[in-house]
């Protein structure tokens, strides 16, 4: 009895989500009320109904699962030809799908529409480390990878873990394994294991360790954006130190595969617009994000070398054969 | 005087309306979860943390709620235990000791009114000790790296198993079983899957929610069915409640001694409130000698269990909020809530979400002043819930479950899982192995895990690493003595006689 009504009940909201995708924009997060996908899903849809780029207010649909997998799987097998519907994603999309953690699922599946703002990527180490610049902390692994561990964010193989090994990638330090590096729960415990001197480096985004930056507990050896970010002036990009590496944990949209190129297009051209507005601006200012905008076929082109790269640097670390 | 400029923020943030009246609505419904016999403050919370997601509540207003019936039940645990002799949760056990011959001699009225002050006392000392304690704890965990947190992580399994439950085999069985489900899903140390057969439901592992709601509320369920809903009727009249003054200023010693031990209880992980109440117990009948009639109706056998149990609560506050770290059971549970709303308890939280600290540390102050008004002059109405038949109350409760589970995880697959929770905590109670144990081998597996292999990584595979600090020895001297001491220890205290019921808890 009671299952029957729990059916019952399911199947209704089954049938009243489908006859609003029928009528409004919807934009899927993968992942629970909260987190990055969702802020990216409600400020793009509130920006695009705002800036009367759509119709009708945008619905927002949390499908958690496997890091975006579920969503991901929805779109390609169930919604490949919905023009009204958006997907938000990130570099952990990306990274995922490079490392086949999607089920099989790959990112030419899809269309990629743009992103319109990044959380800089960034190596600190503590205040009393012997670390002054990026070079000396290059130098110490080179010389002795077992003496240096990283700590980041998020699992091995993650994006955070990514940040350091194509620093040393670019530095001409060939053996990826042998970096060491410790994945915890979140940018929070990475920074504490290394002020409490556990770790000697920590990998991250820059919103994760603001705090800290400010109290002074930290010191921030580079940022990985092509040029130094607002608010944060003195801290020197890896590019000026002359490694040429940029890592922007991006926030961004996908789509269908199956639509029409007039429908993307279209798609891009309002992300394009969302992205010039000033409320936007504000958003970012407001979220610690820094302005990192490409859009339509440069994002694809860009997607595709990300892939790629992580792809290479993923199977020269272990984590796909 | 930072602690000061703290609580007002804290307080700006409690006493709005909106907060306030979740702050008396939970501790409403939590003494009522904790005087029905069976659903205890990890149920009640449990059941509940579904029901903040269905209202969209913010962190700071969901904590609230649930730390209010948190303290609520840890209340209301003691009526069904004075009135009924059965615990209304596993902490109160010890109450119904000296509770129910106190009311079999028709001091009823005088029982609740001590016991509840004893609750008013511990928890008020708790909290004030948590304003003390908890930023100075916060400041330890700098000293805390990947061995610390092993064997942090292993003394919280080794305490749980050799004082939560009477079998230290079947202790060890279930934490197994929940280390072993913790292992499902993606793993930290190298990227890849375990155990998730290709399913992609599987990836992010199992949602301890999902294996709380069901190993709790839908196993109560099961039990129900079996025993047909035996009665819920009360055994004892209760007169006019008049405040017995002669008898807590006698008991007043007790009360402080009860906080104490209990505070300290609480706050070290895995031990909570159980023990709490149970050391409080000893303590006094030691204290006491001779003069003591501890077992007769002793009002010191109710004051220090009931002051120990509720110190206790706000102790293993603690380490749940510095170092992310569960104290007890419901602790466990609030744990789950708060990194589900992505907030990380631990040694930043004081820092990167003061409101929320603050903000729930004002609430119990307030919570805890609202339940002693609720629980002495209007516990009547609470005694009056105990006749609620079990036939009403158990279906709402299987009703909350599916529908908070189904709108948190919005998936088919979780409710399913759920069931075959509900399913494996029913054979488990029936032969009884604990299941809290369960519940923090999935909460804290992964964590214990990652922790060892870091350390493994940082130290380059030498393993006397893992006890290179003075803090990781004295975690591990205490694992060790907290296993294997209640083995020795069980026979010279002999366990209370437990009344029927309590194995159900």
């Amino acid at each position: 009895m009671r299952m029957t009504l729990l059916k019952a009940l399911g199947t209704s909201a089954l049938i009243s989500l489908g006859a609003t995708t029928a009528m409004a924009t919807e934009c899927i997060a993968p992942a629970d009320a909260g987190g990055g996908w969702d802020f990216t899903c409600r400020q793009i849809g509130k920006l695009l109904y705002d800036l009367k780029l759509v119709p009708n207010p945008v619905q927002v649909t949390n499908m958690a699962g496997a890091g975006g997998g579920l969503a991901y799987a929805n779109v390609v097998n169930e919604r490949n030809t919905d023009a009204d519907l958006i997907v938000a994603a990130s570099s952990a999309t990306t990274t995922r799908l490079a490392q086949n953690a999607y089920g099989g699922a790959t990112a030419d599946q899809v269309r990629w529409v743009g992103t319109i703002g990044g959380d800089p990527g960034v190596i600190v180490v503590a205040k009393d480390s012997p670390f002054q610049t990026l070079s000396d902390l290059v130098e110490a692994i080179k010389a002795d990878p077992s003496k240096v561990t990283f700590a980041g964010g998020s699992a091995a193989g993650g994006f955070d873990h990514l940040k350091p090994l194509m620093i040393m990638k670019v530095a001409g330090f060939t053996d990826a394994r042998s970096v060491k590096y410790i994945g915890l729960n979140g940018g929070a415990e990475a920074i504490t294991q290394t002020i409490g001197g556990f770790t000697q480096a920590m990998t991250g985004d820059i919103s994760e360790i603001t705090g800290f930056i400010r109290s002074g507990d930290v010191r921030a050896l580079a940022i990985l954006t092509p040029e130094r970010v607002a608010g944060f002036e003195d801290i020197p990009t890896a590019k000026e130190q002359g490694y040429d590496v940029v890592v922007v944990n991006w926030r961004g949209l996908y789509v269908p595969k199956g639509i029409s190129d007039d429908a993307f297009n279209a798609w891009a051209t309002k992300l394009q617009a969302v992205a010039d507005s000033a409320e936007w601006k504000a958003v970012m200012e407001a979220n610690g994000l820094a302005p990192f905008t490409l859009v339509g076929a440069d994002f694809q082109g860009w997607i595709d070398g990300v892939v790629a790269d992580t792809t290479v640097l993923s199977r020269e670390i272990g984590v796909i054969q | 005087m930072e602690i000061l400029s703290n609580l007002a923020l804290g307080f700006s943030v409690a006493l709005n309306p909106f907060t306030l009246f979740l702050a008396v609505v939970g501790c409403f419904l939590g003494t009522i979860i904790g005087a029905l016999p069976g659903l205890g403050p990890s149920n009640g919370v449990a059941i509940l943390i579904p029901l903040a997601f269905t209202m969209g509540l913010d962190a700071t207003s969901a904590l609230v709620l649930l730390t209010s019936v948190y303290y609520g039940a840890m209340y209301g645990g003691r009526i069904s235990s004075i009135l009924l002799n059965i615990p209304g949760d596993e902490p109160a056990l010890m109450t119904t000791l000296d509770g129910y011959p106190m009311a079999r001699q028709g001091r009823a009225g005088d029982a609740l009114v001590i016991s509840g002050v004893a609750s008013f006392v511990g928890a008020m000392l708790a909290t004030i000790g948590l304003v003390i304690f908890a930023p100075m704890l916060a400041r330890i965990a700098y000293k805390f790296g990947p061995a610390e947190y092993f064997a942090l992580y292993l003394l919280a399994f080794a305490t749980l198993g050799g004082v939560g439950s009477k079998n230290q085999a079947k202790a060890v069985i279930a934490t197994c079983i929940g280390l072993g489900i913790a292992m499902i899903g993606l793993d930290n140390s190298t990227g890849m899957p375990r155990f998730t057969y290709g399913n992609l439901h599987m990836m992010d592992g199992i949602d301890f929610l999902v294996a709380i709601v069901g190993l709790f509320a839908i196993t109560e369920v099961f039990f129900f069915i079996e025993t047909h809903g035996k009665g819920s009727a009360i055994g004892v009249k209760l007169e006019k409640v008049t405040i017995p003054i002669k008898d807590l200023i006698f008991t007043s010693g007790a009360m402080l001694r009860g906080s104490g031990i209990g505070f300290i209880a609480g706050i070290l992980p895995g031990a909570g409130a159980s023990l709490g109440s149970f050391l409080a117990y000893m303590a006094e009948k030691s204290v006491a000698g001779k003069s003591g009639r501890f077992g007769q109706g002793d009002p010191r056998g109710i004051a220090a269990p009931e002051a120990g149990n509720n110190a206790a609560a706000g102790g293993a506050l603690i380490p749940m909020l510095t170092l992310g770290v569960p104290g007890s059971g419901t602790t466990a549970v609030l744990l789950a809530l708060l990194m589900t709303l992505n907030i990380t308890p631990g040694p930043t939280l004081f820092k990167d979400n003061p409101e929320v600290v603050w903000g729930l540390i004002a609430s119990l102050l307030i919570a805890n002043v609202v339940l002693l008004i609720m629980n002495i002059p209007m516990v009547k109405i609470f005694v009056k819930v105990l006749m609620v038949p079990a036939w009403v109350l158990l279906p709402g409760v299987t009703m909350i479950s599916f529908v908070g589970i189904y709108s948190l995880t919005g998936s088919y697959f979780d409710l399913v899982l759920m069931v075959a929770f509900g399913v494996m905590g029913y054979f488990l109670r029936k032969l009884d192995i604990p299941t809290v144990p369960v519940i923090l081998g999935i909460l804290l597996g992964n964590k214990m895990e990652d922790n060892l292999r870091n350390a493994m990584v940082v130290s380059n595979g030498d393993w006397t690493y893992l006890f290179s600090s003075g803090i990781a020895i004295g975690l591990w001297t205490a694992a060790i003595l907290g296993f294997v001491a209640p083995i020795f220890l069980r026979r010279f205290l002999k366990r209370p006689p437990q009344p029927l019921d309590a194995e159900a808890d």
